[in-house]
């Protein structure tokens, strides 16, 4: 048994718990306990991805009780890459919040580190009801987060967002006690096992249990109909929590390629694919829908809001298909799509505090300073979401299209995903000209001083600017090191496939690494 | 007892969901309540309805009752109770700070022109 499983979600927990009990007023040193553990947590999950890197998953047992009966944590190489995602991103985050942002409230960076904790364990868990408590975990802290900074809109659309959440949690019980009552278990492994001998009887019911559990995964993951919270939720926070929650969706988008592709995968008997009639119609109308969002909207924060809803339909296309190609151009979409999303909300935030009155809304406003590298940073963000060569939304879009060849609904799918990469492009374009090139005369404003003359880059200005070039160089690494990536992800999802690996690292671990010595 | 429970079960959904879809917040936070009540009792009925039997291991025991259904609903009443405090407060706080109970985003129907989005939005204006 491996114990360096555990610390992705031991390591934010004790963070936090230090950073909220030893360290309340100490901004300065929050900052460097912060960000030093969040660099732990990339070393550990580099280290883990290593340790998965050889194919075998590996089950953690907590408290060392036997795989059916105690809770599991599994790595494999699915989980290793998605740990490395999030604690890349909240690097960031952590990092960008520091330029100031953490001053506006009070906490931010526990909250950031619990919402690692929670986020950590969802992709680690190997338990159904464990993966409840990890997503309450997540969204309780994304509740603090949510609200950071305050101000009655935020508040508002916080009252959303956590509602919407609770009513999901609940869906989520309901769910896991209907699979509870018909099989009598919640680890993964041993479901992967049971659901298909379950009698005709109580197919129906197990069958609902799963729809619930994929109404709750599907409202993480925003998809149509049940995206509507996302666009008010994440354009009323603060940009850095808007950033981190850019792992949230995935979360939801990883929580379905785990259950139905282990569970109510293609060996689940009768109930196999039982949620893919679903998710491709309902990924391509949320693409549609993100993709008019985007045209439609009226200020930058909304735009980047709806091009994540788009996002998140052209990765669930991928999802939808639940194979090997499907899965392999998921999985590249995910990674590419977190970083670049992540990368456009802090650049808004950096644009609109530049603008003056005009905030982020697109309108006419005077010139901002550094526009040229604003500008430029805004060009590659669009590119890389929009899916233009060469960053890499382009090969993950390519990854889609190639894996959707063989379904039965390719020409929609390739002809929504390319009209909506059309309509992105039109609407980011839109926005780029009015906020870079139609610029007004500097107005002096009813103090005097005229608002356009901003200072230069400081110090203070530099780190933020940093960031998102670090998060857009994450991009372009991806596309450059695109072959090896993709062969990573495929060995990923050959590893997904095989789920009697999975199933025999949970339940009968191999003598010399697991129950013998202990 | 099983109609009892089931019923009781399904007529809490049922409450929960009507006053879920009210339009301010005291209601909204009371439907949420009514669906924890809801799923609790539900998840108890799924380790199947049991009475007088003790859920762990004793040498007195002819049946027992399912435990883990217990410690799921033990788990479910912790999160369900500290996340309806925090819907509690939160709802006050806006109610405190926009002097409107509404769940709608759109206070007074002005267009995003208008709306100056957050404090920190307000401090970053030229005075």
């Amino acid at each position: 048994m491996n114990n360096w499983i555990v610390l992705p979600t031991v390591l934010p927990a004790m963070t936090a718990a230090l950073l909220i009990l030893a360290l309340p007023h100490h901004l300065k040193h929050q900052r460097v306990v912060s960000v030093a553990s969040t660099i732990l947590a990339l070393a550990l999950a580099i280290g883990l991805l290593v340790l998965a890197g050889d194919g075998t998953p590996r089950a953690y047992f907590l408290g060392n009780w036997p795989a059916p009966f105690g809770i599991v944590l599994v790595l494999d190489r699915l989980s290793a890459i998605m740990l490395l995602l999030s604690a890349a991103l909240a690097l960031m985050v952590a990092v960008y919040a520091c330029a100031g942002w953490d001053k506006r409230g009070r906490h931010f960076h526990a909250l950031l580190q619990f919402q690692l904790l929670g986020v950590n364990g969802a992709f680690l868990t190997g338990d159904l009801f464990n993966l409840f408590v990890f997503f309450e975990v997540m969204l309780i802290a994304s509740y603090g987060l949510m609200l950071h900074g305050g101000g009655a809109p935020r508040l508002k659309a916080g009252f959303h967002y956590v509602a919407i959440n609770l009513i999901a949690s609940t869906l989520f019980l309901f769910g896991v006690g209907l699979i509870y009552a018909i099989t009598g278990t919640l680890n993964m492994a041993d479901l992967a096992g049971k659901v298909a001998a379950v009698s005709a009887d109580d197919q129906a019911l197990l069958k609902t249990g799963a729809m619930l559990l994929f109404a709750v995964f599907a409202t993480k993951a925003a998809l149509v109909p049940l995206h509507w919270w996302l666009p008010s939720a994440y354009a009323a926070t603060s940009a850095p929590a808007a950033a981190m929650f850019m792992i949230m969706t995935k979360v939801g988008a990883y929580a379905i390629i785990r259950v139905y592709g282990l569970i109510f995968g293609a060996d689940a008997g009768p109930l196999a694919a039982m949620v893919a009639p679903i998710v491709i119609p309902a990924a391509i109308v949320t693409l549609i829908v993100g993709a008019i969002g985007v045209l439609a909207s009226r200020n930058l924060r909304d735009l980047v809001c709806f091009s994540v809803v788009a996002s998140m339909g052209n990765l669930l296309i991928a999802v939808g298909l639940f194979d090997g190609p499907g899965t392999t151009a998921a999985l590249s979409y995910l990674v590419h799509s977190t970083l670049t999303g992540a990368a456009l909300f802090l650049l808004v935030d950096v644009i609109s505090q530049r603008r003056g009155q005009q905030l982020d809304r697109l309108e006419p406003a005077p010139a901002i300073a550094n526009e040229t590298l604003l500008g430029a940073m805004f060009f590659l963000g669009a590119i890389a979401m929009v899916g233009m060569p060469p960053l890499s939304g382009f090969i993950g879009k390519l990854l889609i299209l190639d894996a959707t060849r063989q379904a039965p609904q390719a020409p929609l799918i390739w002809a929504v995903m390319l009209g909506a990469s059309l309509l992105m492009m039109i609407g980011y374009a839109r926005a780029g000209s009015m906020i870079f090139w139609n610029n007004s005369e500097p107005v002096p404003s009813a103090g005097g001083a005229a608002v356009a003359k901003a200072p230069g880059l400081t110090g203070i200005t530099l780190v933020p600017l940093v960031v998102i070039a670090l998060l857009l160089a994450a991009t372009a690494a991806l596309s450059l090191g695109a072959g090896p990536f993709t062969r990573a992800f495929a060995a990923t999802s050959d590893q997904l496939l095989d789920k009697a690996g999975y199933v025999r690292a949970v339940l009968s671990p191999a003598a010399g690494a697991g129950t013998g010595g202990n | 007892m099983e109609l009892l429970v089931a019923s009781a079960t399904g007529v809490m959904t049922a409450v929960g969901i009507y006053l879920l879809l009210r339009a301010r917040t005291f209601p909204v936070i009371l439907g949420l309540t009514f669906l924890t009540y809801a799923v609790n009792l539900f998840l108890f009925a799924m380790g199947r309805l049991t009475i007088n039997q003790p859920p762990v291991i004793s040498a007195l025991a002819s049946a027992y009752t399912d435990p883990l259904p217990q410690a799921l609903v033990l788990t479910a009443i912790v999160i369900s109770f500290g996340m309806t405090a925090l819907i509690v407060v939160l709802a006050l706080r806006g109610f405190l700070e926009s002097g409107s109970d509404e769940v709608d985003l759109a206070v007074s129907g002005e267009g995003d022109a208008a709306r100056v989005r957050t404090d920190e939005d307000k401090a970053r204006l030229p005075s």
